[in-house]
């Protein structure tokens, strides 16, 4: 059974129409691409899967279940995680304190339930480890550079038993090392048989990692081909409209 | 971190810090980082100054006079720091205050018990930061305008509620809303358990300590205070990653005006009347008292303690000039002259200097 079943969703701003009749299916473990150029609707896409908001038409199944989707915290509790383009990250706070941000670990009875600040230090600490990330917990995000913000924004989905992980551009502004350290990372989640949705422009990347690469051109799906079968040539061909249809 | 090091040794390779040229902060560094600390220093010293130089400044009398006087500022100033973290500003307090004032008042002009006067003043006081919290955080008003609105309101209630009267026959309890507002501890007994040099410090002041106290202890414990801050730095981050944002912001305004209440409640106990007037002009004595205490106006930043001891600074400094015969009307000048001044220094901590900034006027100046 598939972990996301996209079915013929539809999304309208007013009269502006961002997707129509979009249909896809993730498995467990797959890597999939999603490409396209500005406006072709990979971000309404994203936001859709997210729970930003729901679609206007069409419907989205989580391990064969329909749910609707009206807040992120909804999605994240059926099991999907983002790793926002901006990162969402807090920079008055430190990496484990932005790890965490949202589902604190706590201890003591109430009232006096306080954060368990040594716990959520060591859990961080472990997960820049599996990441192999040189961040620090207790470091000012502020502070620190792309790579090791990017490492926070990805150690924070993996908190949770995510069943899909969507990246939005996670390789677009850090250094070519972290670039290879973040395909690494997907890697290793898909042989934990997490499923992720990786949205890039950077072609070599979606190639290096994906399984299936779904191309997106004005709001509707143009292609969805195994990487084995395709090249970067027909990619670009299929963003830019000089192929017509897959 | 002894992980990664023994890690990085067995590889051979440089530590984290020598490479990235930032080292985790110790508590020490971190305490000589902030603002408060600095504050202190300042406050200190000048206390010491002014002690030498006036001697009526240095006596019992008069440090529990500064106490009781700054306490109900700091006590506003740790309502104001939880909003200004948020990245928001409550204008509204000093009206509240007047509002609440009138309420409770009113109530022990009709005799009824000091308990039902103060519960309805908490009440009356808590509705206004109800408003306010409603419409930042759920409509998504700037704090700005729906706190302003807020203080002419309250203002304005509290002056038709009294029939622009000072009430002050309060009813049969007038004794016991006056021990609350006028109560000290210790007292200087004729047996003399309490040597002549401590203080009798106001019931104001212990109310104030208590409130640091539990301020403190959730800013630093709790994952309420953890969504304050966040939302001060990155408030669409922290919806993103599913932090009740709107409920923290609404609660925020709310404890603003809690503080607010349990401040006129004391200077109504303590003056044993009722004006509608009570705690005008206060909002920007409580703002200037933060954010000399090292709040940031922008949003993230805030400790319970820089609350208090940046009103502590602010009541020394203007006890100071009255002592030193400085007409008390200039008392505005300088609250205003010290929120500039902090927020300038406070410049320093994101990351441009105060010097940096100072050069840039004059280079610009030049031109």
């Amino acid at each position: 059974m598939s972990v996301l079943d996209v079915r013929s969703v539809s999304k309208s701003f007013g009269a502006i129409r961002a997707l129509s009749e979009v249909s896809f299916t993730v498995a467990a473990g797959e890597v999939v691409g999603l490409m396209g150029d500005n406006g072709a609707g990979k971000s309404t896409m994203v936001k859709l899967i997210a729970g930003n908001f729901p679609p206007s038409d069409g419907e989205i199944a989580v391990d064969g279940e329909v749910c609707h989707f009206h807040k992120p915290i909804e999605a994240r509790g059926a099991g999907i995680e983002v790793v926002y383009q901006d990162l969402a990250l807090a920079d008055n706070l430190t990496a484990a304190q932005n790890v965490f941000l949202g589902r604190e670990m706590k201890k003591g009875l109430w009232p006096f339930r306080v954060l368990d600040k040594q716990a959520m230090i060591n859990r961080s600490a472990n997960l820049f480890a599996e990441l192999k990330s040189e961040t620090r917990p207790r470091d000012l995000v502020k502070k620190m550079s792309g790579g090791q913000r990017q490492a926070v924004a990805i150690a924070r989905t993996r908190l949770s038993n995510a069943k899909l992980v969507l990246m939005d551009e996670p390789t677009a502004a850090i250094s070519v090392r972290q670039v290879a350290e973040v395909l690494e990372l997907i890697r290793r989640l898909k042989s934990q048989s997490v499923s992720v949705m990786l949205i890039s422009h950077r072609m070599p990347d979606v190639f290096a990692v994906c399984d299936r690469i779904i191309v997106m051109r004005r709001g509707s799906k143009v292609a969805d081909k195994a990487t084995e079968n395709t090249s970067p040539e027909e990619i670009t061909g299929l963003i830019t409209g000089a192929i017509r249809d897959a | 971190m002894t992980h990664s090091q023994t890690d990085t040794l067995k590889e051979g390779h440089a530590s984290i810090g020598d490479v990235v040229g930032i080292r985790e902060q110790t508590a020490f560094q971190k305490m000589v980082a902030s603002q408060a600390f600095w504050v202190g220093i300042a406050l200190f010293v000048l206390v010491v100054f002014m002690t030498w130089l006036e001697p009526s400044f240095g006596t019992v009398d008069n440090t529990t006079n500064i106490t009781r006087n700054f306490a109900p500022i700091a006590i506003m100033g740790l309502g104001m720091t939880v909003v200004l973290i948020t990245g928001g500003i409550d204008l509204s307090v000093g009206s509240v205050m007047g509002l609440v004032a009138i309420v409770a008042g009113l109530l022990l002009t009709w005799h009824q018990p000091w308990y039902v006067a103060f519960g309805a003043g908490l009440l009356a006081g808590m509705a206004c930061g109800a408003f306010n919290g409603f419409f930042v955080a759920y409509i998504g008003m700037p704090s700005f305008v729906v706190t302003l609105g807020m203080l002419s309101i309250a203002r304005s209630a509290a002056v038709v509620l009294s029939g622009n009267q000072m009430l002050y026959q309060f009813g049969p309890d007038a004794p016991i809303v006056k021990a609350i507002g006028q109560a000290k501890w210790p007292r200087h007994t004729p047996d003399g358990w309490v040597p002549r040099w401590i203080p009798e410090l106001s019931s104001h002041f212990w109310v104030m300590v208590i409130l640091a106290l539990i301020v403190g202890f959730v800013f630093i414990f709790t994952a309420w205070a953890r969504h304050l801050f966040a939302i001060g730095g990155n408030e669409h981050a922290a919806r993103l990653t599913g932090v009740p944002v709107d409920r923290v912001k609404f609660q925020a305004y709310v404890f603003s005006a809690f503080t607010a209440s349990i401040a006129s409640l004391l200077l109504l106990g303590y003056s044993g009347s009722a004006i509608n007037a009570m705690g005008t002009g206060y909002e920007l004595r409580v703002i200037a008292g933060t954010v000399i205490g090292g709040a940031n106006l922008m949003g993230g930043y805030g400790t319970a303690f820089g609350a208090v001891i940046g009103s502590a600074f602010l009541e020394v400094i203007r006890n100071a000039l009255l002592m030193a015969g400085i007409d008390s009307n200039w008392q505005g000048a300088f609250v205003g002259a010290f929120i500039i001044l902090a927020v300038l220094l406070g410049m320093q901590t994101s990351g441009k200097s105060l010097r940096a900034t100072l050069e840039g006027m004059f280079t610009w100046k030049r031109k």
